[in-house]
């Protein structure tokens, strides 16, 4: 079905992209046909989205080339890219919910009569046409509002017909839709490929990806690891090129002495978010959180902390009940939870190294109800020299550091609290190499020395190399609990992905 | 049984042992500028710079400003303004506003009026009334904006009509005067023999207060990373809510308070007294050094930037400049003020354009 004797419609060649220090992609490679669909896989956080954001006109590259329709392309917008010919088709699509769908489809280049007038008859009609040429059965009148995920990809996807796209993405299309609706996808977009359209297609899921594509590449922290013909690859295949290295090299995961239970979480409930939530950690362990982003594993970790309510469930930590929905209180009995985002919930850039620091631990710096800078610095600087802080002195604000750097102080923030459970949500996401490992070498060692680790990560490797246990999250319920021994990239994304399966199967019957 | 969470020590494990990499842990200076830069290179020391210069040149230059009795009557005139200061500025350091403070003044002057000359309370007991009144207008600006997640500058501008609209409905348009005169001949009383105002003890034990409550507690520690982030704020263990409710029923207490003052300086009782004032109280905080956005701000720059506003009212006033033309040097001095940060920003980003650099 490759046509590989026509020009390819996309070609990207060691495309760059930095976000200051952090590199989120190093050589992004993919090049498309047209009337084939490319299946673009990858772990979270491989670079894929910021390849497609860059081919959309969102992000501008550094370097490396790229060529659309056979011509140098460099959009400043996407607007530009729309116009070359470029549709993206994104997980949760935004239209205007006022508007009818006809509208939406034309938005911004209507149709006109002769007396400069909105040709609304014209407009129905081409709507009309293109659904019928899908084989979807939509009102082109009716509004936007209330329309389904499904439905309301379908209107992107006429919007790039009408437009005539050349080359369409889908940025994980499937994730919210059920059985059947997938399905109707795949016709619609097979029509679309048998037309002579590029499309590449991202997404988690491998029988969709053996089921649709025809050729897939795939990337891996940022870089091309290779493309293959889907006829002549299997699923384990993709999963080594996926994961790559050999996991156990790179993650220095000591075993340290598991002792008694120290977090126990017991039927956790939130309306819509999670459900039936059980798990223990004990001393010395780290469990490991994996699951697909979206999943609800953050949502669980600060609900045990207690920034986010919860309907129904128990935490206790060492055998004491914690109050829901009291960070403070869940912070006196020894909890800390290092959260996703630094620059938003765990540091406050804007202030020094001591002060973040110490910002958990002012309860205690207090004498008779006063507090120094003095005494921050005092409490804050052996931290900071623990965790190897590279900053000028500890009155430099946060946010002149480097991801890595003010990883170490959100850290450094909360070793300091000298909490017995360490919840960990992305321990390294966004930081380089080098400072990567060494947070992996400094969990290991804190199991070590007893603390007991909750560590959220969406990198698979990160959660098979580090964990003493790994439990899968799906929609919001524990799926798997997999011990060190037993748990592989295969298992754990099985797990992650199982219940959809179990709904597709059980819509499409 | 609620469990009450406790820790002891003995059961931490030893996290202090951990460090990272091979090296002995590093040690760090505390301060990357030296001391004096840390102390005048600031915003705040620029204020106290300005009000140093015009102080000098009204001394030099304005017949009369040197005499005795100015800085008496610029310091009865401007305590309210420096006691509604104080709690502001921990306001508007949490990102939040209160323009209802002038109207609590109101409703607290018109509270105190009735109670002691109608109903004949004394005017202590009048005066307690007064500002329990003022705790219950700000614990119910501090519920809507803490509790509620209302925007503060939506809650404050209806409060400032309520409870103005409360303090002229209750004593309409007549004023109360038949006050006890010890009480306010000790308004504008002295200390001992000088010419300092009494009024000044209260001023300056309130700043005490409120500099060890924002620079010296963990509460305004708080305050600055509440203003800075409160998502931040909150995963920290700081109590978001609570810190907000206490900053609103400190506005309206010590409101009250300024409403009590002002009361027994002029002897009379009215609805619309102190209209407007909160505009002065925000300007002068502003004109401190914090920052409407929140996060930063120190409190000896707002004394700075109260005096200041009162040093250029009172100067120029005896130089026979009208109030309008005042109220124009201040408003261009608020502005200026605010732009400052933008200006110095703008500044250092601005670089010569280099030629377009093609990949």
């Amino acid at each position: 079905m490759v046509a590989d004797q026509t020009a390819p419609v996309l070609e990207l060649e060691g495309v760059r992209k930095a976000f200051g220090s952090v590199v989120a992609l190093a050589d992004g490679t993919l090049t498309v046909y047209p009337g084939s669909v490319h299946a673009l896989v990858g772990e979270n956080g491989a670079g894929k989205s910021t390849l497609i954001k860059i081919v959309a006109g969102l992000h501008k590259r550094d370097a490396g080339t790229f060529r659309f329709r056979s011509k140098d392309a460099q959009f400043s917008s996407t607007a530009d890219a729309k116009d070359a010919g470029i549709a993206v088709i994104y997980q949760e699509p935004t239209l205007f919910p006022d508007l009818s769908v006809t509208e939406n489809i034309f938005m911004g280049r209507q149709p006109v009569t002769r007396g400069r007038r909105i040709d609304k008859q014209a407009m129905v009609e081409e709507a009309q046409r293109i659904f019928d040429r899908l084989g979807v059965n939509l009102d082109p009148r009716r509004p936007a509002q209330g329309l389904s995920i499904a439905d309301q990809q379908i209107i992107e996807i006429a919007k790039a017909i009408s437009l005539d796209a050349h080359l369409l993405i889908m940025d994980e299309p499937t994730a919210a839709l059920s059985g059947m609706e997938v399905e109707r996808l795949f016709a619609v977009t097979r029509s679309l490929r048998d037309e002579g359209r590029g499309i590449v297609f991202i997404s988690h899921r491998f029988d969709e990806v053996f089921d649709l594509s025809d050729t897939i590449t795939v990337m891996r922290d940022g870089s091309y690891i290779g493309t293959v013909k889907t006829q002549e690859t299997s699923n384990d295949e993709l999963v080594t090129m996926m994961v790559g290295r050999e996991v156990t090299e790179l993650f220095p995961k000591t075993p340290a002495e598991i002792g008694d239970v120290v977090l126990d979480v017991e039927d956790l409930n939130q309306a819509g978010t999670f459900h039936e939530v059980s798990f223990t950690v004990r001393a010395g362990e780290i469990v490991g959180l994996a699951g697909l982003v979206g999943a609800g594993r953050s949502e669980i970790a600060r609900a045990v902390f207690g920034v986010d309510p919860y309907d129904s469930g128990t935490v206790r930590l060492n055998g004491r009940t914690i109050p829901k929905n009291k960070p403070t209180a869940a912070i006196e009995a020894g909890m800390a939870l290092i959260p996703e985002d630094r620059r938003q919930q765990g540091l406050i850039l804007e202030s020094s190294v001591a002060h973040n620091i110490g910002a958990a631990i002012r309860s205690r710096l207090q004498k008779l109800g006063l507090i120094t800078r003095s005494s921050e610095n005092h409490a804050a600087e052996p931290w900071a020299g623990r965790l190897q802080v590279k900053t000028a002195a500890m009155s430099m604000n946060a946010g002149t550091m480097s991801g890595g750097n003010q990883q170490k102080v959100a850290i450094a923030k909360w070793l300091a609290t000298d909490p017995k459970l360490l919840i960990i949500d992305e321990p390294t996401r966004g930081i380089d190499v080098g400072t990567k490992s060494e947070v992996h070498r400094l969990l290991s060692q804190l199991a070590g020395e007893g603390l007991a680790i909750l560590m959220i990560s969406s990198e698979l490797p990160e959660v098979l190399g580090m964990a003493d246990r790994v439990l899968v999250v799906s929609e919001g319920r524990i799926t798997a609990e997999l011990d060190r021994s037993e748990a592989t990239p295969e298992k754990v994304m099985h797990a992650a992905t199982a219940r959809h399966e179990q709904i597709r199967e059980g819509a499409a019957a | 049984m609620s469990s009450t969470v406790t820790r002891s020590e003995t059961e931490a494990p030893a996290v202090q042992n951990v460090t990272l990499g091979d090296d002995a842990p590093r040690t760090y200076r505390h301060y990357h500028r030296p001391w004096w830069f840390r102390a005048f290179m600031t915003t705040e020391f620029l204020i106290i710079a300005l009000l140093a210069l015009v102080w000098i040149w009204a001394n030099i230059s304005v017949d009369n400003f040197s005499g005795p009795l100015t800085v008496r009557y610029l310091l009865l005139d401007i305590a309210p303004l420096m006691m509604i200061a104080l709690p502001m500025t921990l306001i508007i350091i949490t990102g939040q506003i209160d323009l209802s403070v002038a109207s609590i003044m109101g409703l607290s002057s018109v509270v105190v009026g009735i109670a002691h000359v109608e109903w004949g309370l004394s005017l202590p007991a009048a005066g307690a009334l007064a500002i329990l009144v003022g705790i219950a207008c700000g614990a119910f600006n501090g519920f809507f904006v803490a509790y509620v997640k209302l925007p503060s500058l939506a809650v404050t501008i209806g409060t400032l009509a309520l409870f103005r609209g409360l303090a002229v409905g209750l004593l309409g348009t007549t004023a109360l005067t038949d006050f006890d005169p010890d009480w306010t001949s000790l308004a504008t009383a002295s200390i001992g023999e000088s010419r300092v105002p009494l009024v000044v003890v209260p001023v300056v034990v309130l700043i005490l207060i409120f500099v060890i409550l924002l620079h010296f507690t963990p509460f305004g520690r708080g305050l600055y990373d509440i203003g800075h982030n409160d998502l931040t704020a909150r995963f920290s263990g700081v109590n978001v809510a609570r810190s907000q409710m206490i900053t609103f029923i400190l506005s309206g207490a010590v409101s009250a308070f300024a409403g009590i003052y002002y009361t027994l300086r002029f002897g009379n009782s009215r609805g619309d007294n102190a209209m407007g004032l909160e505009l002065e109280v925000i300007a002068a905080v502003l004109l401190g050094g914090v920052l409407i956005f929140g996060g930063r701000g120190a409190l000896h720059g707002v004394i700075a930037g109260v005096l200041l506003i009162g040093v250029i009212s009172s100067a120029l006033r005896l130089e026979g400049v009208t109030v309008n033309v005042i109220n124009i040097i201040i408003g261009v001095l608020l502005i200026a003020s605010v732009m400052t940060p933008q200006i110095v920003a703008g500044l250092q980003r601005w670089r010569p354009k280099k030629g377009k650099v093609t990949p």
